[in-house]
């Protein structure tokens, strides 16, 4: 027994534990300021939220304290039971939790309240790194694949079924791990591509191109189509002469028309990027044919699925979204300001940022998070209070100490010894890098408002302990590597 | 186990997307926080109220300390549209401040109605209800926590104490957006001056505006200073101020020009400092404050007869034979004339078919009993003298000086009294009668100046300077209504005196005449020698296109001058028949401090005196 703690303790990383303890104690101070009242200053009674989370960081300790002592293949051996047992949490939890504004996501035991979801996460990760390490599993099998869609989505089904669509969203995150195991690239870069056609395709769908009659968003877009068909033929056959014809003649076409329109005649370039598009996808087929190769027809696929993405999406947005939808994703892409609305928290949390200037006003002395401008300050939108009591220097330090962290967990699930703990290292990465990337974004205004705390910041027990279990049986796994 | 190579370089693109991430956020916050300041101004915008500590403004007190305006408080009730509650006790509301709903629903259409109220947004402070006193607003304040979104300004009006000077004194009002672009102390809402020493004297009566800045929470609560108070100032008072004028004067000069329209103005010779100064007909400048403001404005406006016309310094009237006074120094100073030169009049000035007529008296007479008796032969014989004497190379250069001469004693430019909408007058100068003769004029084609009527143009507070400057025997100080302000200097040109540059023996020339008004058979100020003070005047009686207009203007004592008047009546005919007796009663009073019964009775007779203008229908 002790000859095996003092191993944990000498092979634990200790880097980590230092960022993680530097960002708990940046994250309670913002607490302290964004729950400041005036007629509470004692940061330490257990009243005041500061005295709360002051509480639950301790009890984090204890928890990662705990997860430390115990023996690491315990969480391989009951990774199914955890798993099915908080499947069934969730799935209870629907049905007996109180209405919270609307979510259905809190269970009450007595004076506290937890919330599964936040525990989900990791019972999830596990359930994924025993799957990927059995014997059994290949990930291009079909069997497999429908598996880990299943043990992914069952968690993100039951948690939307709770009304927690924020939450739900987090587990979009463990794609990153599937790539990371061999899922084809494609499948990230069609998401990527999804998603950029669908915001410039929407945003810049009616604003004209030197006033004339080309919309940028489809010039934009069929551009960029015709670029990336030419980079996928460049890396997937290795035929380097025929990606250079797909890359240089269709734009050479579309940069005389685009001259043209813009000097002589002012005319709709969009008709000739059709045009170079339907060459390019005959070119394609025609090589699928010629060459025998069905990599050809896969790229072509992608070049008419693209197309159809982007005309589909605009007339998705405009003829089946609600009004209040179009909205929503209209503020998020600054096309409309509706700042008493759908607009008012990130316009207040902008405003909370950009008050606070290179250095700050201060720790306590801000005045847009002391006087509750900012809805949510000390939970999903904490960083406001980074930004504006300690300006660009602290925030920028915060964002790179998350860095640190995610680069640091990245070396660490690296040097595991088995898929198993590689797994699920990247699933700690990839909970932490899209709760970063939603969370900070949606407080600097560039994503959409969703509903997830920032880890070690936001205040609250359950998304505390769920990071903190998350991570420290991913610091039990290293230390036993 | 075998370690799995295959997709080991993929760490290297899940660690990019990390890094890309971090760099747009922290571009992104470079671009928030350091690249613009505008989020500073829209936080400042959210937290910061700028509490206005208005400060009281200065009162105004007559020259024996008498208080004549000062300052009372009244309420303003403002409503935050938007803070109101929706189970508003509306009643309640209504009974407190002792109004209809009908009106309450009124006022709150109102407030909302974008024409009339341009400002309005439902998160700021509206008027609700204005200028209430505090026994009206006292039940309210006690209530006041049930009407969330309502509040209670405390603001300070104007309360007078006497129906007196009313277009000196001024009045108040809201700035316009012309006053908001001039000057930046100013916002929306704020009281300017508007009118007579309120407006000339603005910058010192308004005092200096304080701020507290509070802390608004973002349910509009205040929750504190800022910094506690480190960036707070006090309101600094406005400064009083003595005006010059003497409050019974100015009373009874108001009295006897009651029913008649004109003008009086008395000044001290000595100092310049304008002793009374009457607009006939005149107004309580009380019935232009309060809730009924716009309304008695408005008629105010209406009235043909112009009773906001402050007419002592922005009417122009011919002075009529006041001015053979300032005639006659001219001519002396030339050597045009000397006080033995005679000219015989009989019945008027015939000269080459031009014709002005002159009332009874012995002939010929010397320049003493010349403006004894206001002849017009001699002073158009001598002004004909002037203008083409040979001792000036021509017309041009004789108007010339004599337009001098005329300026320097105060009239053609405005005299720089610290009231605001002062005239200047008429003086026609060579260039002007060129244009309207063609270069073809002498002393005949203009003779009508001789006798202060033609183009000459004057205020009846120039005329007053004129006697003023008689009565000081060669200068006069610029004539102004403030006599001292609390904790401040006068402006220098009030102590300066302003030589006219005619010799002092010249002066007494002309006091003895004007004494000789009151002391001689023939004089025309005899009507008003009455009383045992040693008084010297000159009438005038300026022709008009009805009924000529009454004007007197004196001093006295003759020796050592206590105070120097003119009386002008329109259409009130001789100038014997108004003129004369108010002057000798006003100066009675300012030198005696009352009138003697028997004048007391002259008074209320002549107060009783109505001059019917015929106007009235129109």
């Amino acid at each position: 027994m002790d000859i095996r703690n003092v191993s944990v303790w000498s092979k634990l990383d200790w880097w980590t534990i230092a960022i993680v303890a530097t960002l708990l104690v940046m994250g309670w101070f913002s607490v302290c300021g964004a729950s400041y009242d005036f007629d509470k200053t004692n940061f330490f009674q257990f009243s005041t939220r500061a005295g709360k989370e002051f509480i639950w960081i301790l009890c984090s300790c204890a928890i990662g304290f705990i997860i430390l002592m115990l023996d690491d293949s315990l969480f391989d051996i009951f990774a199914f039971l955890i798993y099915a047992g908080m499947m069934g949490l969730l799935f209870i939890t629907i049905f007996i939790a109180p209405d919270v504004k609307g979510s259905h996501s809190w269970l009450v035991l007595g004076p506290i309240s937890i919330q599964p979801a936040e525990f989900a996460k990791f019972a999830t990760a596990l359930m994924l790194a025993k799957y990927m390490n059995s014997y059994s599993f290949n990930i291009k099998h079909n069997n497999c694949r429908i598996t880990l869609a299943a043990i992914i989505l069952t968690p993100m089904l039951l948690i939307i079924g709770e009304r927690e669509t924020g939450s739900a969203l987090v587990y979009l995150a463990f794609f990153l791990v599937l790539y990371r195991e061999g899922m084809p690239g494609a499948v990230l870069y069609g998401g990527f591509c999804a998603i950029l056609y669908f915001i410039v395709g929407i945003r810049f769908g009616s604003v004209m191109m030197n006033d004339g009659t080309t919309p940028i968003g489809e010039f934009v877009v069929l551009l960029f189509i015709i670029v990336s068909t030419a980079c996928m033929v460049y890396v997937y056959t290795k035929q380097h002469e025929k990606a250079r014809n797909i890359a240089i003649f269709p734009i050479l076409v579309i940069a005389i028309a685009y001259a043209i329109s813009s000097l002589f005649i002012s005319f709709n370039v969009v008709y000739v990027e059709w045009v170079v598009c339907i060459g390019t996808i005959g070119y394609l087929i025609f090589l699928w044919i010629y060459d025998r190769k069905i990599v050809y027809m896969w790229i072509a696929i992608f070049a008419i699925g693209s197309i159809g993405f982007l005309y589909s999406s605009n007339y998705v947005f405009n003829n089946i979204l609600e009004p209040h939808q179009q909205v929503r994703i209209k503020v998020v892409l600054g096309m409309e300001e509706d700042l008493t609305g759908a607009g008012y928290n990130v316009n207040q949390s902008k405003i909370a940022i950009g008050s606070g200037g290179i250095l700050g006003k201060g720790f306590l002395k801000g005045t847009q998070t002391k006087l509750k401008y900012v809805p949510e300050q000390d939970t999903d939108f904490i960083f406001c209070t980074v930004g504006e009591e300690q300006g660009f220097i602290g925030s920028s330090i915060v964002l790179l100490l998350f860095l640190i962290l995610i680069l640091r967990l990245i070396h660490l699930a690296e040097r595991q010894s088995t898929v198993f703990g590689r797994v699920y290292g990247y699933s700690v990465v990839s909970i932490f890098l899209f709760h970063i990337f939603i969370n900070i974004g949606m407080v600097l205004g560039v994503t959409p408002v969703i509903g997830i705390p920032l880890p070690f910041f936001s205040y609250g027990g359950s998304s505390l302990w769920g990071f903190t279990i998350l991570l420290f049986i991913f610091l039990r796994i290293d230390a036993n590597r | 186990m075998s370690k799995d190579y295959t997709f080991e370089k993929r760490r290297l693109v899940i660690g990019s997307i990390a890094i890309l991430v971090v760099l747009i956020y922290i571009f992104r916050l470079l671009s928030l926080q350091v690249m613009t300041d505008d989020y500073k101004r829209y936080a400042a915008n959210n937290a910061f109220v700028n509490q206005i500590q208005y400060p009281a403004r200065g009162s105004i007190l007559d020259r024996h300390r008498q208080l004549l305006v000062y300052n009372q408080l009244a309420f303003d009730i403002t409503v935050v549209p938007h803070d109101m509650e929706d189970d508003l006790d509306t009643l309640d509301l209504c009974n407190t401040l002792g109004i209809s709903k009908e009106i309450f629903i009124q006022r709150m259409t109102d407030i909302q109605d974008l024409d009339k109220n341009p400002g309005y947004s439902k998160y700021t402070s509206q008027v609700f209800l204005t200028q209430l006193s505090d026994e009206e607003v006292s039940p309210f304040r006690e209530k006041l926590f049930k009407f969330r979104g309502f509040n209670i300004q405390q603001r300070s009006i104007r309360q007078y104490a006497y129906d007196a000077g009313g277009q000196i004194l001024g009045d108040i009002g809201e700035v316009s957006p012309a006053n908001l672009e001039d000057d930046s102390y100013y916002t929306r809402g704020d009281y300017i001056g508007k009118q007579g020493v309120e407006k000339s004297y603005e910058k010192f009566l308004r005092g200096e505006k304080g701020v507290k800045i509070l802390l608004r929470d973002a349910h509009g609560r205040i929750k504190g200073s800022y910094q506690n108070g480190k960036y707070d100032h006090r309101a600094v008072p406005g400064r009083n101020l003595v005006l010059s004028i003497d409050l019974k004067l100015q009373k009874l000069g108001e009295r006897l020009m009651k029913n008649k329209i004109g003008s009086i103005v008395a000044i001290e010779p000595s100092t310049g400092e304008i002793l009374c100064m009457i607009s006939a007909p005149s107004y309580n400048p009380q019935i232009l404050v309060g809730r009924m403001r716009g309304k008695n404005q408005h008629a105010l406006q209406k009235d043909w007869r112009k009773p906001l016309l402050n007419r002592s310094i922005m009417g122009v009237y011919p002075p009529g034979s006041t001015f053979k006074a300032a005639q006659a120094l001219a001519c002396l100073q030339e050597d045009i004339i000397t006080p033995g030169t005679s000219f015989a009049c009989h019945h008027g000035f015939f000269y080459a078919g031009r014709h002005l007529g002159c009332h009874g008296h012995s002939s010929p007479l010397s320049l003493i009993p010349a403006i004894g008796t206001s002849c017009n032969t001699y002073f158009c014989m001598s002004f004909k003298a002037f203008i083409d004497s040979r001792k000036f190379r021509s017309h041009d250069e004789s108007i010339t000086i004599w337009k001098n001469h005329m300026v320097n004693m105060g009239f053609g430019y405005k005299l720089g009294v610290d009231l605001p909408g002062e005239k200047r007058g008429m003086i026609p100068n060579a260039k002007y009668y060129d244009k309207a003769y063609r270069g073809h004029w002498n002393g005949l084609t203009i003779i009508s100046d001789a006798i202060g009527q033609g183009e000459i143009l004057a205020t009846p507070l120039q005329i007053a300077n004129l006697a003023s400057t008689i009565a000081n025997r060669g200068y006069f100080i610029t004539p102004h209504i403030v006599r001292h302000i609390q904790g401040a200097q006068l402006d220098p040109k009030y102590y300066k005196p302003r030589y006219t540059g005619i010799d002092k023996k010249y002066y007494m020339d002309i006091v003895r005449g004007m004494r000789n008004a009151f002391t001689a058979n023939q004089g025309t100020c005899k009507s008003g020698n009455f009383t045992n003070i040693e008084m010297c005047g000159k009438t005038g009686t300026a022709q008009n296109h009805g009924i000529d207009h009454s004007a007197f203007m004196g001093f006295a004592p003759m020796n050592k001058p206590q105070i120097a008047i003119l009386v002008y009546v329109e259409n009130g005919g001789w100038g014997a028949d108004f003129g004369v007796p108010i002057g000798a009663l006003m100066m009675e009073q300012f030198i005696n401090g009352k009138l003697s019964e028997s004048s007391e009775k002259r008074a209320e007779a002549m107060s009783n005196r109505v001059i019917s203008y015929g106007y009235q229908e129109r």
